[in-house]
């Protein structure tokens, strides 16, 4: 139950620090990836405000032999850089520079309402799905 | 909406790695979106889908609580629905391909000093960027 209200309330810091940073706005996630253009450094400050947070955090808290709720931290266990990571992010990055919206912007922009984010959400789920049955 | 929002910016991103530190602290887990969500549909059991729900709700809930605040959310798309879906299936299969997105690879792998992060997270800006540049720049248009 702990663990649950933790999720609950992590989720709520993070969508919140997504939409104080606007990376629920396409545009200025595109304004980024715009260099050629008007470029807008927006997005640049947020990853550097969250690694300003994360860098050194995670280097103190991994250095425990688990987490304080949990037996265990559930950390990725691929180690090698390969065809299908590259092509992931690859085919990630094309979908992101068409529509300027990733995972978690996408998500917590439900909270608005709008249908073409319920859209996305629903493609992008089906997408997940796809890739997992071709995948496996 | 040209000028950078470099408080905003800094406080967002602070408050998601904040986020991403308390979930990995307390939790023991990484706050990868792509990851979490599509656990949610996967052939899991209920424990570990039922913490992904309550994160997903609070997304929702802590861009809600903002909008609230702030009077709405922005939310200006650079393209039409048709490439909407396109893009959210790329996002799709490409974060599940990829295993992580922004906040996955971005925030928490590089944080994490991982290769895989770091080569995933250039892949995806540079993939971004010139997705960008051809359709804005070298007027390649797709539907």
């Amino acid at each position: 139950m702990a663990k649950l209200l933790i999720s609950f309330l992590a989720g709520i810091l993070f969508g919140l620090g997504l939409a104080v940073s606007e990376m629920v706005n396409p545009a200025r996630v595109i304004g980024f990836l715009d260099i050629a253009g008007h470029w807008d450094p927006t997005l640049g400050f947020v990853m550097a405000g969250a690694l300003a947070v994360t860098a050194p955090a995670f280097g103190i808290i991994l250095r425990r032999r688990r987490p304080l709720l949990a037996a265990e931290f559930y950390l990725p266990v691929k180690r090698d850089i390969d065809p299908r990571l590259i092509g992931g992010a690859a085919l990630f990055g094309i979908g992101w520079g068409l529509g300027g919206l990733c995972p978690g912007p996408a998500l917590a922009s439900l909270a608005s309402g709008s249908p073409v984010i319920l859209i996305f959400v629903l493609a992008m789920i089906a997408g997940q799905w796809l890739a997992g049955r071709i995948a496996d | 909406m040209t000028e950078a929002n470099i408080i905003g910016g800094l406080l967002g991103g602070a408050l998601i790695g904040l986020a991403a530190a308390a979930l990995l602290w307390l939790n023991g887990r990484i706050a990868g979106v792509s990851g979490i969500l599509g656990g949610i549909f996967g052939p899991i059991g209920g424990a570990e889908r039922s913490w992904r729900v309550a994160f997903v709700a609070g997304l929702i809930a802590g861009a809600g609580i903002y909008s609230l605040l702030a009077g709405g959310l922005t939310i200006a798309f650079q393209s039409g629905t048709p490439t909407l879906i396109f893009a959210g299936l790329l996002v799709g299969i490409g974060t599940r391909l990829g295993s992580g997105c922004t906040s996955g690879h971005g925030v928490c792998g590089l944080a994490r000093r991982s290769p895989r992060s770091l080569a995933a997270t250039l892949t995806f800006m540079a993939f971004g960027a010139l997705t960008v540049f051809l359709l804005r720049h070298a007027k390649f248009s797709l539907f």
